[in-house]
């Protein structure tokens, strides 16, 4: 997304600046404790909050909206009991579209890539969790890092297993990404899971 | 939010939502509030960028314990006893000619081990979209406004690495010992948002 301001920088700040904040990180942490849910599904209940509501909440809110939406959807509270402890409707994020995963798929643990190729970023666009932003799909890049294999988020979002997948960083020129209007000697350098990627 | 996103009827603000899940979380049996207490207190105060700042001092004073730091930084961490979530931490090394920051555009991956939770301004929207887009005009704005000729490479943590920046050693500290060169390190300094 673009055309945002100054970032608001402070020189100092408290880790929670309200106590809720704190609780919340607390509350989500209790939740995967417990096996309600792992990080992949959590980050992807925050990406389903309606655009908007996204948009015009702050950090740490959007983080109780992903628990209330883990907590009724795990199964472990209903709806109701959420809104009547609160009084109100408790906001929760809309529903997942991705369809589920009949299995995690074999693990893929050979990098298929090496320091020094260069590789294009496929261009999906999945309606579910993915780890792949935007700005890189259908760049080309250079591998300049080959990561240990790890568990690619876009199965472990939607599926009951994990799935195991080589990682890479990927460095792109600032003109690859942003063409003539990128500012000159910079790069970006990402890590992407092979299934991302292809040779270019 | 505004009426016109259908909200209007909404009248508790984020606490009293946090205070109804906490609630039901714990008649559910789902936590209890001493592990509340005790996640807030060990995020305050366990982890934090000093925890940072002694890897870097040591990388400083050691040459070999720096080439462990950039070979696997996860493991150099540990010798100093930090570790923890997010810890599978890669370290990357400022120099005349490169230097380095991280961002995290997906949403707020930080090496919890080194440096604790991120402060706001790192996971606020202005942070995450324009330091891969202007990374030179961001970093103007924090101050550091960095030669034309010096390479600068953004590190966007999007798996499971996340990526500490070895900040390059002010002069003039040639007699300082560890602990005093530690207490130069900050916290942005290791993000890439400024040079000692």
């Amino acid at each position: 997304m673009d055309g945002f301001g100054r970032v608001p920088y402070q020189a100092e700040e408290p880790v929670f600046h309200e106590p809720w904040e704190g609780r919340t990180f607390a509350l989500l942490g209790a939740g995967m404790v417990a096996g309600l849910y792992g990080t992949p599904v959590f980050r992807h209940s925050m990406e389903r909050i309606e655009p908007p509501r996204y948009l015009a909440s702050s950090y740490f809110e959007r983080w109780s909206i992903g628990l209330a939406t883990l907590l009724v959807e795990s199964g472990a509270v209903t709806a109701e009991e959420l809104d009547a402890a609160l009084g109100e409707p408790m906001p929760r994020s809309l529903p997942v579209r991705a369809p589920r995963l009949a299995s995690p798929g074999p693990d893929v643990t050979e990098p298929c890539f090496r320091v020094g190729d260069a590789v294009r970023v496929r261009n999906e666009h999945p309606v579910g969790h993915t780890r792949c932003p935007r700005y890189v799909r259908g760049r080309v890049g250079t591998v300049t890092i080959v990561h240990g294999p790890g568990n690619l988020d876009d199965v472990e979002a939607h599926s009951d297993g994990k799935r195991l997948e080589p990682v890479y960083a990927v460095r792109f020129e600032g003109s690859e990404l942003w063409g003539a209007t990128a500012e000159p000697r910079t790069s970006v350098t990402i890590d992407l899971f092979e299934s991302y990627l292809e040779a270019s | 939010m505004s009426d016109t996103h259908g909200h209007s009827h909404e009248v508790a603000g984020p606490a009293a939502r946090v205070a109804a899940l906490e609630r039901v979380m714990i008649e559910k049996g789902l936590v209890e509030e001493s592990f509340i207490d005790s996640v807030v207190e060990t995020y305050t105060d366990r982890f934090g960028p000093r925890n940072g700042a002694r890897v870097v001092a040591r990388a400083w004073t050691d040459d070999a314990y720096k080439q462990r730091l950039l070979a696997d930084g996860k493991a150099a961490i540990a010798e100093l006893g930090f570790d923890g979530p997010e810890g599978d931490v890669v370290a990357v090394e400022n120099t005349d000619e490169v230097h380095n920051v991280v961002v995290c555009t997906l949403c707020s991956c930080y090496p919890w081990s080194v440096l604790g939770l991120p402060p706001r301004w790192y996971k606020s929207y202005e942070y995450r979209a324009r330091m891969v887009r202007e990374p030179r005009t961001v970093l103007r704005e924090f101050g550091l406004d960095l030669p034309a000729e010096t390479e600068v490479r953004v590190w966007d943590s999007s798996a499971e690495k996340r990526y500490l920046v070895l900040p390059q050693r002010p002069a003039d500290t040639d007699g300082l010992e560890e602990d005093a060169l530690a207490s130069l390190v900050t916290r942005d300094s290791m993000i890439g948002v400024s040079r000692l």
